[in-house]
């Protein structure tokens, strides 16, 4: 009582206050490598939690986990430069939203189909990153993107200007861990 | 002697026939003329509360069918006499035709737990479609008093005798019963998902819009047709009846002085209700004489999307319920759906839950905590230390799952990826370190601070057993003093492993509500240490997902103790590939019950503190 809970409270808060001018000081004398918004580093060790916890964000990215999913995006497959993709519709069948449009080829003169999609289509502003086509496509034929900068000016720049077919490569980079185990599974 | 129904207690089932014999009767009334016979179908009809019927032509379907005449005396027995006190969902079912012997109907559920622990008893009656009226309990149950209201204005049943039968999420004027099978949505495609215009002969996409009843929707309903464009529409009734309950309720005819009251509407974008949610409050200078909570601003209509969806697509949807909590809410949705299905989970994949749900309550009450003390007019500070703890949590979440609010990471039959290289290291660092240094500083500066008390202590409280009438959950139940969780109750998962206290508060009060988080965080660390110390190898699915998995015919609630409270998901399977029905026993709205009983008589500024303290997700409000 008599205010002393309020002054403490207060002082806790300046306590805040005066410590990330600390931490500033201490990244500006090299002690920490990084740019002081290391509190959301992946490796997450301890060193790293301390200190402002924002980014400063177009000059400063944080580096993201492995898992982290925005877009699918349909792999094309290194040896044969052809998209992976089978045009069997599991991902479609299975979105959530329904924001996958698939088209399957067919004979031109039989019409029996065939094992490859004609025409693709995502549309971004539905899509709700859930990862499931990638988790039940059954030729690791799509795959869940990093990029989260998707503004665009109109919204068809959310269909089909967005180029969805990316190199095996790109996969391999932004999930090695998982890109490993795949080729391990290949093999075995 | 009729089989016991699947999920019925021996102790209830016995207790039942016994008071309400008619169940011992046969099924089918003996031959008329006949002198036996006519004694026995007189007392046939007399008793006949209770039949085995739901048994015998729906396998798996569970509890009993009353009479809607028999409902009220069953419930009151089954309160008064048997301690089954806690009415924690009433919803409906719709069924717009005939399954064997049953015309079309409407099937209304009532199920009730015992405060002592173990399973529910569920009853359903059964009303007709067309004039469908059934007699109401929250006279008797207050707790039934909004579950009514949106079984009322999803299903078009009305319930005779309730205090208040205002439409609860669509407004008053509208046209039709969005839950019932016949009912379309204006971007109506197809009956369920997956839709056929998507493969194999994908094409162009189109957009919803290019599909609004204004060009060529396949059925628009009639609300939104042509004839009748929304601009046109009357939104005036809902606000006239709001207004006419709001003046004439809670009167107090030996007022000495007579004065001029007000109504003030709060929200629906005030800054403090946590989204857009609006509460009508009647004032006499600065004191509430009346409140009444506007919902639906935020509808969505989740169920019935849920209807559209095949089981699996509704995982990701659950993460919009309460966005604080997805992991939880993935949770009971899988829970309730291997309840169906009779899954076993692995090991491993039974500790991850464990861990993930309780990271997610140590997160939701910090963070409740922290908007309680915004609500109070703090500004951000306390909320941001919360939030930055968030963060770290949040980083484990993402680095599990991939997402940071939206997780969809929970599967039936386990969960969708093991922990990645390191993650229980971090994990540990922070429940053993990093977390119980944060909390105790937050608890510290939030709790012992005189202004935060004098802002709350006393104000709103909720005695045990009015707590227990309006049905509240969670931590709401536990600060009134009534030890009940989940978790104890009736242990899903592998929590009656684990050692913990169920922590309860004695006042009731907006205080007890948010010291007693700070309570259940510490209860949650201890949990999670002894979890992140066992976790086994092995592993993490038992079963291979197909996308259109199928579920056998047969019905279940399935509930876990989501860090706001009770989270329950009824589901019912026809044998498809996706839910016939999909209820969410919505923790937010649940806990409004008492809202307007807890503003009666305190000043304004109060009023924020008492919502801030139910800690409410708009999100699962409204679905």
């Amino acid at each position: 009582m008599y205010g002393w809970g309020v002054i403490g409270t207060l002082g806790m808060t300046l306590y805040h206050f005066i410590m990330t001018y600390v931490e500033d000081l201490r990244d500006w004398l090299g002690r920490r490598h990084g740019n002081g918004a290391s509190a959301g580093a992946p490796d997450g060790s301890e060193e790293h939690l301390h200190g402002v916890f924002t980014y400063n964000y177009p000059a400063e990215r944080r580096e993201l986990p492995e898992r982290y999913r925005n877009l699918p995006f349909f792999v094309i497959d290194a040896e044969t430069s052809q998209l992976r993709c089978t045009a069997c519709g599991i991902c479609a069948q299975i979105c959530p939203t329904q924001c996958i449009w698939i088209e399957r080829a067919k004979e031109p003169e039989t019409g029996r189909p065939r094992r490859y999609p004609i025409s693709y289509y995502l549309d971004v502003s539905l899509c709700m990153t859930c990862g499931f086509c990638a988790e039940f496509c059954p030729f690791d034929a799509i795959k869940m993107d990093k990029d989260y900068e998707l503004a665009s000016y109109s919204r068809l720049g959310f269909v089909s200007a967005r180029d969805l077919a990316k190199p095996e490569s790109y996969h391999a980079q932004i999930h090695p861990t998982a890109y490993a185990e795949e080729k391990e599974d290949k093999v075995s | 002697m009729p089989d016991r129904p699947l999920g019925m207690p021996a102790v209830v089932w016995e207790r039942l026939q016994e008071h309400f014999p008619g169940v011992l009767q046969p099924a089918e009334p003996p031959e008329r003329g006949d002198e036996e016979g006519r004694s026995q179908a007189g007392r046939h009809r007399m008793t006949r509360a209770v039949s085995r019927s739901l048994l015998m032509h729906r396998p798996r379907y569970e509890g009993v069918l009353v009479h809607s005449r028999h409902l009220l005396p069953v419930l009151c027995f089954l309160r008064d006499e048997l301690d089954y006190a806690y009415l924690s969902n009433l919803t409906a079912v719709d069924y717009p035709e005939a399954i064997e012997q049953f015309p079309p109907h409407i099937d209304v559920v009532y199920h009730l737990f015992n405060f002592a622990g173990g399973s529910y008893v569920a009853l359903h009656v059964h009303t007709t479609r067309d004039g469908a009226v059934l007699p109401s309990i929250t006279p008797q149950f207050p707790a039934a008093n909004l579950q009514e209201r949106e079984v009322w204005d999803m299903f078009g049943v009305r319930f005779e005798g309730h205090p208040d039968l205002r439409r609860l999420l669509m407004w008053e004027g509208f046209d039709g019963f969005p839950l019932r099978k016949d009912w379309r949505e204006a971007y109506y495609e197809e009956e369920h998902k997956p839709y056929r215009s998507r493969f194999p002969n994908g094409g162009d996409p189109t957009y919803a819009e290019e599909r609004t009843p204004y060009h060529a929707n396949v059925r628009p309903c009639a609300e939104l047709s042509d004839s009748c464009p929304p601009q046109d529409h009357d939104f005036s009734e809902a606000d006239r009846l709001l207004y006419e309950r709001m003046l004439s309720a809670d009167r107090d005819p030996d007022k000495p002085l007579k004065t001029e009251e007000m109504i003030l509407n709060m929200g629906p974008h005030h800054p403090s209700t946590h989204g857009v949610f609006r509460m009508a409050v009647r004032l006499d200078g600065e004191t509430v004489q009346h409140l009444e909570p506007v919902f639906g601003y935020l509808h969505r209509n989740h169920e019935k999307i849920g209807e559209r969806n095949t089981w699996l697509q509704n995982i990701p949807f659950t993460d919009r319920l309460d966005y604080i909590n997805g992991m939880t809410n993935n949770l009971a949705y899988c829970i309730a759906m291997e309840k169906l299905l009779g899954w076993e989970i692995p090991e491993r994949a039974e500790y991850i839950r464990v861990i993930m749900s309780e990271l997610s309550r140590v997160v939701n009450h910090m963070l409740g905590a922290g908007f309680f003390s915004n609500e109070l007019g703090v500004y951000f500070t306390a909320s941001l230390y919360a939030l930055e703890e968030r963060e770290l949590v949040l980083d484990l979440f993402e680095a599990v799952s991939g997402g940071r609010m939206m997780f969809n990471y929970m599967r039936p039959g386990g969960v969708a990826a093991d922990l990645p290289q390191g993650w229980i290291d971090r994990a540990k660092y922070l429940v053993h370190k990093r977390l119980p240094q944060k909390i105790e500083e937050m608890e510290r500066f939030l709790l012992d601070n005189e202004i935060v008390k004098a802002r709350s202590v006393g104000v709103g409280a909720l005695s045990a057993a009015e707590a227990v009438r309006a049905g509240v959950s969670g931590p709401v139940l536990r600060a009134s003093g009534v030890p009940y969780d989940v978790r104890r109750a009736e242990p899903y998962g592998i929590y009656d492993r684990f050692d913990f206290n169920v922590v309860t508060r004695r006042g009731g009060d907006v205080f007890s509500r948010v010291a007693l988080r700070f309570d259940e965080i510490w209860q949650s660390l201890r949990i999670l240490r002894q979890a992140l110390d066992q976790v086994p190898d092995g592993d993490i699915q038992s079963h291979r997902l197909s996308p259109r998995m199928r579920i056998p015919p047969g019905e279940t609630y399935g509930r876990i103790e989501a860090p706001k409270g009770e989270l329950g998901f009824y589901l019912v399977s026809d044998g498809g590939a996706n839910p016939y029905r999909y209820h969410i026993r919505s923790t937010s709205l649940l806990n409004l019950t008492p809202l307007s009983q807890l503003a009666r008589g305190v000043k304004i500024a109060d009023v924020v503190a008492i919502l801030g303290s139910i800690d409410l997700t708009m999100g699962e409000v409204d679905r």
